[in-house]
């Protein structure tokens, strides 16, 4: 009975932007239940795209950035309680303080926590932060405003490059350290990473590739850090920017096929257990969901992206309160962007993805470009540089499986168009930043699929 | 009658008060509908969209196949008419002085000034039993606004038309014309407004005046001059600084004062007021058409686009596209998600689209008040002859108090 | 009032920028910055900027409230 769906009790777990967008869409389509949103922090949702940015430059508190609701999801909020247990036998959400939450369908979006120093007692120095939430950006920006003689930013991805950049904004003096040849690699490939190497030298960035951090040094507060070029950094902050851990470790007992690299899900985002035999109570959506997506081969894609987080949760919430023939698969083309030194860098598609790619429009040196990613000789992606409106013709070309190199024509085009060169994308383990977007294998891990059930 | 006479007969005068039936047709018979002189002409939305940010479709001229007279072949276009690199060199060059990055507060400074100008017009038509909202408010006050941002004499106005009307009517869209004898008058107008518009930057030279004129002439770095495009960037903000807004403003008034629920509804809450602007133009956009070229043979939704050859996009037939507007026939100020194309979409997105909302914006906010009494003296009202700048001629109402 | 502006659909046209100078910034020539917490004096303005963005990236609310039950 199709009706019974949009009754009934929905627990949200996760309180950021996959959250509410989930609840909004679930009151949008006709949910009349009751709503439960559980948050471990304790601020409503807010924006996280701008910590890195206008926070760091000391033009927007940190507590500024809340989100706008669409409507008013009329939701219970559990904020600042964490979930500790998910029992999906007695349908319950356990928290860490308070009585479990019975739901007739749950939606995980728990999202992911920066990755710590792994050395916790180096991690313990005052000066030794890291950038996920905004109680970390308040601190940041705090201490950026200090004026510290020099900051070291460990990682040079989208998070790292922001820091630098707005450290360099302040007139801060920085230090980047990247385990990989140039900052970016990880999620763009060599020909842009080159341009982001040159960004980050001519905005005054020491940018130091190729090598790693090997100790933080100090006594009770961060003073410098040991690289295994056997260089010292000394400086009075340090970043840590090496990626994101996804927030799965409470559903360790949940009986679902939830690890490292997030909870795998079907394009419907209901969960797979750890059999790999799909749910149909137990959602997923954001930044901790795995899903396959047929432009790529299929492949479960892990991405921490604010736009999959919206269009997933959309997706989600739809389904939850719809029956199998109506539900919706989730097939948005992944997107995101990054603004650093100036430059707005643009991806549609997944160009990590890739065999080689082209400069299509534009070129390097004139810092407008788009760079176009092929595999096996269809269009995967499109990276734009300060060329934004072009991107929405290369997004047609992927959704289409357009053959690659694109077809000439365009009057911006260079020669070099003519040329594929490798994308060079590399091994994700020589990094200290994974990409952002993650093909991670067409099943569930094996390894999960072997653990035993809670009993 | 066959879809291949379309563009003939939307763009026949007849036509230019209710082209909506014949957009209908060419969506019907769409995408993309091969005419009978050999160009195509687009009017469904997604393709509109999609071939105005299709790199392998040109906007310059030069990029026809079509023969063309000496003298209009000599002239480098406007950027408007050119394609990237060199459309986006000159383009942010002009957008210097004019708006963000580097002069971000410019035009949200004008609304004063904007405001004032409106309120001058409108309380010298109090005691008049009849007005023309062309003539009276909808062209005077564009005109009054570009030639101060610009740095042009208002006084000048009757000068600057003329060359104005021959350029416009030579940037008309219609099929297969011969276009020799207009080229050579447009070639000459375009020199003699140039001169004129170089000549006024050029007494500025070392003694700036806040406007922009000022400020293409005393850039101090040379990379950042316009140089040689000095003339036809001026001519291309002068023109279209007004021609454009002048219908907007009219056909505001016009949709209004068919709709008086929509005016009364207005009139409640003018917090709508720039939601009603963007439906306008949406609904009745002053830019009917834009001519593309494609710079290689594109194969497109099914039809290849042959190099060189003229592909007509119809705008306002896309913002008026049921596939991609709900009951797009419907004037609805409240209209959620929409993404008209009445400023066109893409690289060449409408220039000047901000000082036009503004602009649209206060004068129908300042008319609104004097709307509910006044009456239409003729519906439909005398159409000009553009089809591409479509809008009334005059708008003539009868007030009364 | 909160804004929120989806960067995935915004291409860098700044119309929010000229209509809203004070909330809108463009970082280099094409990135958008925003202001996400909108003074009461601005309001009319983001209003006109979010209605005037042509890919309506914008989204203008108010924030759940602290202590929202």
């Amino acid at each position: 009975m199709p009706g019974d769906l949009k009754e009934g009790r929905i627990v949200v777990v996760g309180a950021s932007l996959t959250g509410l967008r989930a609840a909004e869409k679930l009151r949008e389509e006709g949910f009349t239940g009751s709503l439960t949103i559980v948050g471990d922090e304790p601020h409503p949702p807010y924006d996280r795209p701008p910590l890195s940015k206008q926070v760091l430059f000391g033009e927007v508190p940190a507590n500024a950035t809340a989100l706008p609701m669409r409507r008013d999801p009329e939701a219970e909020w559990r904020l600042g309680v964490r979930a500790t247990g998910l029992d999906t036998v007695g349908k319950r959400v356990l928290l860490a303080d308070g009585e479990p939450v019975p739901y007739d369908r749950v939606l995980i979006a728990t999202g992911t926590r920066a990755r710590p120093w792994p050395n916790a007692q180096e991690a313990a120095l005052d000066g030794v932060l890291t950038l996920r939430t905004c109680d970390d950006a308040a601190l940041l920006a705090e201490r950026l405003a200090a004026g510290p003689r020099r900051v070291l930013v460990i990682g040079g991805g989208f998070t790292g490059s922001e820091i630098a950049s707005a450290c360099r904004e302040r007139g801060l003096d920085v230090t980047v350290a990247e385990r990989g040849p140039a900052p970016l690699v990880g999620a763009l490939g060599g020909t842009l990473a080159k341009l982001a190497a040159a960004m980050h030298r001519n905005h005054g960035v020491d940018l130091r590739c190729e090598v790693t951090v090997t100790a933080l040094r100090g006594h009770g507060h961060f003073t410098g850090a040991e690289l295994s070029d056997g260089s010292r950094v000394d400086a009075d902050v340090c970043v840590v920017a090496m990626g994101a851990v996804r927030n799965v470790e409470w559903l360790a007992e949940s009986g679902l096929a939830a690890g490292p690299r997030g909870i795998a899900c079907d394009a419907g985002c209901r969960a797979f257990n750890m059999y790999g035999i799909v749910t149909d109570d137990v959602f997923v959506a954001g930044d901790v969901s795995r899903f396959p997506h047929p432009l790529f081969d299929y492949q479960l894609l892990s991405l921490e992206h604010w736009h999959n987080a919206v269009e997933q949760a959309e997706v989600a919430a739809h389904n939850m309160i719809h029956p199998e023939p109506l539900r919706r698969p989730h097939l948005a083309v992944p997107a995101f962007w990054s603004s650093q030194f100036g430059l707005n860098i643009k991806s549609v598609g997944v160009p990590t993805f890739s065999d080689h790619v082209v400069i299509a429009q534009g070129s390097l040196e004139a810092r407008r470009l788009a760079v176009v990613y092929g595999y096996r000789g269809r269009v995967t992606a499109a990276v734009t540089v300060d060329m934004a409106k072009s991107l929405e013709y290369y997004q047609d070309l992927i959704e289409t499986a357009a053959q690659f190199p694109p077809v000439a024509g365009a009057s911006d085009r260079p020669p070099a168009a003519e040329v594929p060169i490798p994308s060079d994308v590399p091994d994700p383990s020589v990094l200290y930043h994974g990409p952002t977007v993650a093909l991670t294998g067409h099943l569930p891990d094996r390894r999960l699929a072997m653990m035993r059930p809670a009993v | 009658m066959t879809a291949d006479t379309l563009l003939e007969r939307i763009t026949d005068y007849a036509s230019r008060p209710d082209p909506w039936p014949l957009y209908a047709e060419l969506r019907e018979a769409g995408p993309v509908v091969p005419q009978a002189d050999g160009s195509h002409l687009v009017g469904t939305y997604h393709e509109i969209v999609a071939l105005l940010h299709n790199p392998r479709i040109s906007a310059d001229p030069r990029s026809s196949s079509r023969t063309t007279t000496e003298s209009a072949e000599a002239l480098t276009p406007p950027f408007l008419r050119q394609d990237d690199p060199e459309h986006h060199r000159l383009r942010t060059l002009a957008m210097r002085p004019f708006g963000p990055p580097h002069t971000p507060g410019r035009i949200d400074a004008m609304r004063g000034e904007i405001s004032r100008i409106t309120e001058d017009l409108i309380s010298s038509l109090r005691d008049r039993d009849q007005i023309d909202i062309v003539d009276d408010v909808a062209y005077p006050l564009p005109v009054t606004v570009i030639c101060r941002l610009l740095g042009v004499p208002r006084e000048d106005e009757p000068m600057f038309r003329e060359w104005t009307d021959v350029l416009v009517a030579s940037a008309d869209i219609g099929p297969g014309q011969d276009t020799a004898q207009r080229d050579e008058a447009m070639g000459q107008a375009r020199q003699e407004m140039g001169q004129y518009l170089v000549n006024l930057a050029e007494q500025r030279r070392g003694r700036p005046t806040d406007d922009l004129l000022s400020a293409f002439v005393n850039e101090p770095d040379p990379a950042l001059r316009l140089g040689d495009a000095l003339a036809e960037t001026a001519i291309l903000l002068l023109i279209a600084g007004h021609e454009t807004t002048v219908n907007l403003i009219t056909n505001g008034v016009l949709t209004l004062l068919r709709q008086p629920d929509q005016l009364d509804h207005l009139r409640r809450d003018p917090d709508l007021m720039p939601r009603a602007v963007e439906e306008l133009l949406r609904y009745e956009p002053p830019v009917h058409m834009r001519e593309r070229i494609p710079l290689a043979d594109v194969n497109f939704a099914g039809t290849i686009l042959p190099q060189g050859s003229s592909v007509i996009l119809a705008l306002a037939s896309g913002s008026r596209d049921p596939k991609r507007f709900h009951e797009p026939d419907r004037f609805d100020p409240a209209r959620p998600d929409n993404e008209h194309l009445g400023f066109g979409s893409g690289v060449h997105l409408c220039y000047g689209a901000p000082l036009a909302r503004i602009e649209a914006q206060t004068a129908l906010g300042a008319l609104l008040p004097h709307l509910a009494t006044a009456t239409l003296t003729q519906d439909p009202p005398p159409y000009r002859t553009n089809a591409m700048l479509r809008g009334p001629r005059h708008l003539t109402l009868r007030l009364r108090t | 009032m909160q804004i929120v502006v989806d960067l995935a659909r915004c291409q860098g046209y700044a119309q929010c920028v000229f209509l809203a100078p004070q909330a809108f910034e463009l970082h280099g020539e094409e990135a958008l910055l925003c202001h996400p917490a909108v003074p009461d004096e601005q309001r009319e303005r983001v209003r006109q900027a979010a209605a005037a963005c042509p890919v309506q990236a914008i989204l203008l609310g108010e924030a759940v409230s602290r202590g929202a039950r």
